[in-house]
């Protein structure tokens, strides 16, 4: 493999190992901030006992997520350097920004979270949780932000053999990076509400701390029923405005090869690349893709095969990240449907709990589905129409790109198996007594 | 060009302030097996820093993100040049971070043993290779017309580099004895008082031979002759390092550990000011060199990264001056029997 396969590989696995901490960061944070702030309002001692509990499952994952996330700013550099070159105008102060206004307010102010019990008065206690989470949220913006500038580049102009900026409001203020942002923080909540729901499941099965994670459970679904609904939403107007803005990725979620009007979607449907077509296709509903992608059955969308074959992402996986990310969409609204109408006897449904527990995993496979979507759908763009991937690594020696991937793929996969076991440990303990 | 200029010190002033504040964290975790004898002692390190290391680490995120934003080709080319040696600081800095997180999870000594030696390395290793690349920048770095290095791990590994991180290592084990002074009492104090003492000869040995090395290494002092004035910076360097020893001397611990950040801030700025306006020098050649004026952004980017800059960094340190407040007492049992401690 050639330094920029191995390249890829490591932003890959750096990617999607930082991914499995952030979302539980930018959900939990604000489950726990309204746990202390209904102890701070009502003086009830299980609200300080639920939020001493998720805020220690929440650490482990937080710490796992801060550090993942500082090896990423620098990958840019160590791996992608004419890509930082050619963007650092745009891209390079998206990332400073979000450094100065937002890492720095979460990562002081998780320091006084953990250590300021004693030291700050309950409400202000609870404040600085609600710091935490709105510098989180703040965060995210920016990244995801100059995350859709790669998607969908705009405010830049080419001068001096890069992207300078144009104008900075342009970038900011973008349909796609808007839509790029309520679909990751909305996917980032259901996923929290997963994990709650999970691990209160499993303490109702075995009949423990009833109260405790009945409480907890009912907090955590309403955040999954509104926002797994609202995703649903908002993910239709991000697939249609892919196909505006992205055609080429959009034609490969849908393994979708020829251009034209009145497209049909598959009940089901298997891609075959090499030939230019879908080597199975089962029941068609005709209409349906122009209507998704432009609101008119009779649209016209525009299929692979006009698109030359250097400039096309690969089909089967986006194809399939795009189908079960959708599949796992509509059973997160189907589950937080079916607990909405038994809040009130949780308990009393054991297989429902059973089921919940073990989809805990499922909102972190879709998470890292949409990413996989999002980054390989690009390609071969790593800034879409601008850049390509296969100019934008840098050109280090290939031995130590190899050394520092299997160093990442090892360190990795030990902290990621030390950090479960951990949050598993705490979670199957359950809450304990507050002094 | 005026906005070239104000971020190149800018720069500077990120880094020197991340080697103020995340320098003492690093240097508590150096001296946790020498100084933390027993599970009491090793507690009181860790609480040290506790509430206080994972907002200064972001000051390296700061330093890093501004060099990328404002100085795109210095980060592509530095950071691609230097590939193992910072993937080595990330990968103990990731230890580090996360030793402090689970250290105290789990009741086994073997665990806590893994841990504290995870924080040990990944303290040590940033500390030294920290300096030992910036020395290197000084010297210059082989890289060649298209920015490619032409060197490998071992290239940095020079007398010169080598000084320069054994200089970062005992300026940070310096800075760390002053920060545990401040924060405990007693016998504990006692130690790193004592500590601290017998670590700064051998600081004042390094700082001496570096500022020769880098005489007969460096072009560095070229800036300084011909601007005789800027030689003050040095002096005041040279004299808050002996001003630390006379504080930890006369045990005031918070004296000390400001003139120990003065010498941080004038050790680092010793470099910057002679390297100005090159960023990254090329020692193959002059020609490669990169400078705050060839390796910028645009001007309407270095201009918003500048309003962002003035608005943000001083809320930034408003509120972490006001934790250092929060945290200033000095650690005592509860804080150590406290559940919520690391």
């Amino acid at each position: 493999m050639d330094a920029l396969m191995l390249s890829r590989l490591q932003f890959a696995a750096a990617t999607i190992f930082h991914f499995l901490f952030v979302p539980l960061t930018l959900g939990l944070s604000i489950m726990i901030a309204i746990m202390e702030t209904r102890y701070v309002k009502t003086q009830d001692a299980v609200y300080l006992k639920m939020t001493k509990f998720w805020g220690k499952l929440f650490l482990i994952n937080f710490a796992l997520g801060i550090v993942t996330g500082i090896t990423l700013e620098f990958q840019f550099g160590t791996n992608w350097s004419r890509y930082s070159a050619f963007v650092g105008d745009i891209f390079g102060s998206l990332l400073a920004i979000e450094a100065t206004a937002a890492f720095f307010l979460e990562s002081t102010f998780i320091g006084v979270w953990i250590f300021g019990w004693k030291k700050l008065s309950p409400k202000a206690h609870a404040t600085v949780m609600w710091l935490v989470a709105g510098a989180s949220t703040l965060s995210a913006l920016w990244i995801l932000t100059a995350n859709a500038w790669m998607q969908h580049p705009v405010g830049y102009t080419l001068r001096n053999g890069r992207a300078e900026l144009e104008s900075f409001s342009a970038v900011l203020f973008q349909k796609f990076a808007i839509l790029e942002i309520l679909h990751t923080l909305s996917a980032a909540y259901i996923l929290s509400a997963f994990f709650v729901m999970g691990i209160s499941a499993y303490h109702l099965i075995k009949k423990q701390h009833l109260d405790f994670f009945t409480r907890s459970f009912r907090i955590a679904l309403g955040f999954g029923l509104i926002f797994s609904l609202f995703e649903f939403a908002e993910g239709h107007l991000h697939g249609s405005d892919l196909a505006d803005k992205q055609p080429a990725k959009l034609a490969a979620m849908e393994a979708h090869w020829e251009t034209k009007t009145n497209a049909p979607i598959y009940h089901f449907a298997l891609p075959d690349e090499a030939n230019e077509k879908n080597a199975i296709e089962i029941l068609p509903l005709p209409g349906v893709l122009s209507l998704l992608a432009k609101h008119s059955p009779s649209a016209e969308v525009t299929g692979l095969k006009a698109i030359p074959r250097n400039e096309r992402p690969p089909v089967l996986i986006n194809f399939l990240s795009f189908k079960i990310m959708v599949a796992l969409g509509l059973y997160f609204i189907l589950m937080t449907l079916i607990g909405w109408f038994k809040r009130n006897r949780l308990p009393e449904s054991p297989g429902y709990l059973k089921l919940m527990l073990y989809s805990i995993p499922l909102p972190y496979l879709a998470c890292e589905l949409g990413w996989i979507l999002a980054e390989v759908g690009r390609q071969p763009w790593i800034v879409y129409g601008l850049m390509k991937t296969s100019d934008a690594y840098s050109p280090v020696a290939q031995s130590q790109v190899l050394t520092s991937l299997i160093a990442f793929i090892l360190i990795y996969g030990l902290l990621g198996a030390i950090g479960y076991y951990l949050i598993f440990q705490q979670a199957r303990k359950g809450p304990e007594p507050v002094v | 060009m005026m906005l070239q200029d104000i971020w190149f010190f800018l720069w500077g002033l990120l880094w020197a302030v991340y080697f103020i504040t995340d320098g003492f964290d690093l240097g508590i975790g150096v001296l946790l097996p020498f100084l933390g004898k027993d599970e009491d002692q090793k507690r009181t390190m860790q609480a040290a820093m506790g509430p206080l290391w994972d907002g200064n680490e972001v000051w390296l995120l700061t330093a890093g993100g501004v060099t990328f934003a404002a100085f795109p080709m210095v980060y592509a080319v530095m950071f691609s040049s230097l590939y193992s040696a910072l993937m080595l600081i990330l990968f103990a800095l990731i230890l580090r971070g996360v030793s402090l997180e689970f250290r105290s999870k789990l009741e086994s000594p073997g665990w806590r043993r893994l841990w504290d030696t995870c924080l040990f390395l990944g303290s040590l290793l940033p500390a030294i290779l920290f300096g030992a690349a910036f020395a290197n920048i000084f010297r210059g770095i082989p890289f060649d017309q298209n920015g490619v290095y032409q060197g490998n791990l071992f290239t940095l590994l020079n007398p010169y580099g080598l000084l320069g991180g054994i200089l970062f290592l005992l300026l940070f084990l310096v800075h760390g004895t002053a920060w545990l002074a401040i924060k405990s009492s007693g016998e504990f104090q006692e130690k790193a008082y004592t500590a601290g003492k017998k670590l700064w000869p051998f600081l004042l040995i390094a700082a001496v031979l570096f500022l020769g090395a880098t005489y007969f290494s460096t072009t560095l002092y070229q800036n300084y002759f011909k601007n005789p004035v800027l030689f003050l910076v040095i002096l005041i360097t040279v004299l808050a390092l002996l001003g630390t020893r006379i504080f930890l001397g006369s045990q005031s611990p918070w004296k000390a550990w400001f003139s120990s950040a003065l010498t941080i801030i004038g050790a680092t700025f010793f470099g910057v000011i002679g390297l100005y306006p090159k960023m990254f020098p090329s020692s193959l050649n002059p020609a490669n060199n990169l400078t705050a004026h060839n390796a910028s952004s645009s001007p309407l980017t270095l201009k918003i990264m500048l309003i962002v800059a003035l608005i943000f960094v001083p809320i930034v340190l408003i509120y972490q001056i006001w934790t250092y407040v929060l945290f200033k007492g000095k650690i005592t049992e509860e804080d150590l029997t406290y559940e919520d401690t690391y």
